[in-house]
């Protein structure tokens, strides 16, 4: 493999603190060198940009694949497209699929799968009960044992507290972490948008807000009762996060994400019925997206997912109360990120350590840095460059984007996977 | 300035003209109704597909007579959304109509934001005849004609709709349109039959019934589904008619000439009393079917000539 230079770059790692004009050199798919100068390679390919920055590959500890059971919506091969075109090249793959994730055989796939790219690591996680149903605990140890990230039901809660208690309590004994889809099911079952106003004038089945922070006081209980460790997906309200944030402070064993919609788009995106606004938990009042924001700056929040949910046209041309929710997000997670960095909400630092050490470090997994010898899993982007999102022209095959016509800053100019470069 | 909109969607975003400009073409019809008269050569040629997801008789009949009245063909088109995928039938559906070149198209369905699915699809102008729990933009206008030809205004008449807020379309737009035009609406009901934040509909919430009626010169109930006691939101049918249902004595709360409306079919006996819904000093419900035909013959009108009569 051709060695790789990327020169006179600005080579950013919040994880090393590295913040540094210079050179980054490639050899054999790992990185090998990076300094102010590192002079001139012969036989290296060089990429050199103006303005760019070259940061860790991304890592995306959420999204699903529709791999298996939901290739009419995303195969692996489109999902990679899409995490290359947005500087991923590490992602943990959601198992309500069809079949669920819940076999060893199948996160030996999935992770084969993954490989077989030569793109993205897939980190498949394990359902947490048989088939993502809800009833029985999955063979969490064995799981584990074939590679199984974490384990959660997806985008389905764990409804029962007692299930979640044994969960909890068994996975701990493989170091495991549970991680709950925080919507209080019985709450959640009917609604179509955030209960409130815009719900009301709409005429939609409304979801308390409170539906989320009734899930999360509850899963915080029983990781304090089982000393498990629980993390709370796409966070989305003041109210959960101001329980999060407290149980920290408590030193209970408690992280969560959240997801670029919820903290760049409000409940009104829903507005005419626009249902690739339809998510799960949904858009919420802009007091929460402020809370969100404010809970990205201030370390409550761990990581930000892509929450990537790929859905076909059919999916989505429905009436909206019986659109299927769920967004794409991989092709926008960093230039939508990149926004609260020009507001100047986050810093660069905040930004980027939020897609790439946050989840590396919950996900226990060696990725999301810049250090000598690791493979050279990078991104390259311009944070000033603008583009603008358009539904039919994102890379991969789901198109069902929440930012369809919005304006963003920030283009990812390349990715790197493992010295290979797969985009750009 | 008259309707400027080429669909009847939602009442939420019409100006007080546009409705002024419906209400006041639709009082003609009243009279041209009454004379025996017609008008069959406005529509004439033109094709309206009454397309109902739901069952309606009452509405489906009350537009295929305004159109009739004015010379449009009329087409009757039920469709079952007991078929699994609905949304696909919705728009094949809607591929369907535009094969026929339909002009007008009414939509009754029982999922909110149907219409407006459907008006991105079809080339007809396209009139919402009820559509989940969102709006029913006619009924609020046939209601509104019926105050104003008996109370002479809509401005800062007390109006108290009364029920099942909820799940009621006939309440939200009739909410927004007599906001709209300056009357002063109430909403009683059990808590949890109130929407979420009703209040920021610019609406009083009330939760008693003779408070809530209190001096209101309009009384407005809404009809209680079975369905909403079998989900628990309603104990029982007989608690709810102890406390929410309009018997005579709930109705001495408000002014002595106020009106009676209900949008139909009637729960006799849980939202309301024989008594007061046949009581022909109070209650105009039969007026309200009246004027539904004269409203919709003024909204068919108004939505033919907007679109400019070379484009059919």
């Amino acid at each position: 493999m051709r060695d790789v230079l990327f020169s006179r770059v600005r080579l950013f790692d919040p994880a090393s603190g590295l913040d540094l004009q210079g050179d980054l050199l490639v050899h054999d798919g790992l990185i090998a060198d990076f300094g102010p100068s590192l002079g001139h390679a012969d036989d290296a390919a060089v990429v050199a940009e103006e303005g760019a920055v070259l940061c860790p590959g991304l890592v995306d500890m959420r999204a699903a694949l529709g791999e298996p059971g939901y290739e009419y919506r995303e195969t692996i091969a489109s999902a990679a497209e899409a995490a290359a075109a947005g500087g991923v090249t590490t992602l943990a793959a959601l198992p309500d699929t069809l079949p669920a994730i819940d076999d060893p055989a199948l996160v030996r796939l999935l992770r084969a799968r993954g490989e077989e790219t030569g793109s993205l690591t897939i980190l498949p996680y394990g359902a947490v009960t048989v088939g993502c149903r809800g009833e029985e605990l999955a063979e969490l140890g064995l799981l584990a044992e074939a590679g199984a990230i974490a384990f959660t039901d997806g985008s389905r809660a764990v409804g029962s507290a007692r299930l979640m208690r044994l969960a909890l309590s068994y996975a701990k004994g493989f170091g495991a972490r549970i991680v709950q889809h925080p919507e209080e099911p019985s709450l959640a079952a009917e609604g179509a948008a955030t209960e409130g106003e815009l719900a009301t004038r709409l005429g939609l089945p409304g979801t308390p807000a409170a539906a989320e922070a009734i899930l999360v006081a509850r899963d915080i209980r029983l990781a304090a009762l089982t000393g498990g460790a629980v993390h709370f997906a796409h966070v989305s309200t003041a109210e959960a996060l101001q329980l999060i944030r407290q149980a920290k402070a408590e030193g209970i064993s408690v992280s969560c994400d959240t997801a670029p919609p919820y903290f760049d788009l409000n409940e009104t995106a829903i507005g005419d019925f626009r249902t690739y606004a339809k998510l799960s938990p949904p858009l919420r009042k802009d007091t929460d997206r402020l809370a969100v924001v404010a809970a990205l700056g201030d370390g409550t929040i761990d990581a930000i997912a892509s929450d990537h949910q790929p859905r076909d046209a059919d999916d989505k041309r429905q009436p909206f109360a019986q659109a299927t929710p769920g967004g794409t997000g991989l092709a926008t997670l960093l230039s939508v990120t990149l926004a609260q960095v020009h507001s100047g909400a986050l810093s660069l630092g905040q930004a980027i350590a939020l897609m790439t050490e946050g989840p590396a470090r919950l996900l226990g997994i060696k990725a999301g840095r810049i250090a000598k010898g690791l493979p050279a899993d990078l991104c390259l982007f311009h944070p000033e460059r603008i583009w603008q999102v358009e539904a039919g022209q994102l890379p991969g095959k789901a198109q069902n984007t929440p930012f369809d016509g919005r304006a963003l800053e920030g283009v990812v100019l390349g990715t790197w996977k493992a010295g290979r470069q797969v985009f750009g | 300035m008259s309707y400027r909109q080429k669909h009847l969607l939602a009442i939420e975003g019409l100006y007080p003209p546009e409705i002024g400009h419906l209400l006041d073409l639709a009082e003609s019809y009243v009279l041209l109704n009454r004379s025996g008269k017609t008008q069959r050569d406005l529509l004439r040629g033109r094709t309206l597909i009454n397309l109902f997801f739901e069952d309606s008789t009452r509405t489906r009949t009350s537009f295929e007579i305004a159109g009739k009245r004015l010379g449009a063909d009329v087409i009757n088109m039920s469709v079952s959304t007991s078929s699994v995928n609905k949304g696909e039938t919705l728009l094949d559906t809607a591929a369907t109509l535009n094969a026929m070149h339909c002009d007008l198209l009414v939509v009754r369905h029982d999922q909110s934001g149907a219409p407006n699915l459907l008006a991105q699809k079809v080339d007809a102008a396209v009139i919402n005849a009820g559509d989940g729990t969102h709006e029913h933009p006619t009924q609020a206008l046939l209601d509104a004609l019926t105050i104003r030809r008996r109370k002479g205004r809509l401005e800062g008449l007390i109006v108290a709709i009364c029920g099942d807020v909820l799940h009621s379309r006939v309440a939200r737009s009739n909410i927004h349109l007599l906001t709209t035009m300056g009357s002063r609406v109430r909403v009683v009901g059990p808590p949890t039959l109130m929407p979420a934040e009703a209040a920021r509909l610019g609406v009083e919430v009330f939760h008693d019934m003779e408070r809530g009626l209190a001096g209101a010169d309009i009384v407005m109930m809404l009809r209680l589904q079975r369905e909403r006691m079998q989900r628990g939101l309603v104990p029982s049918a007989r608690e709810y008619f102890r406390f929410f249902g309009l018997d005579a004595a709930k109705l001495a709360a408000a002014k002595p000439d106020a009106l009676v409306m209900h949008p139909g079919p009637m729960n006799r006996g849980v939202e309301i009393d024989s008594a007061v819904a046949d009581d022909p000093q109070r209650s105009v419900i039969r007026e309200q079917v009246e004027m539904g035909v004269a409203v919709r013959m003024a909204v068919l009108d108004t939505l033919s000539r907007g679109r400019g009569r070379n484009e059919f």
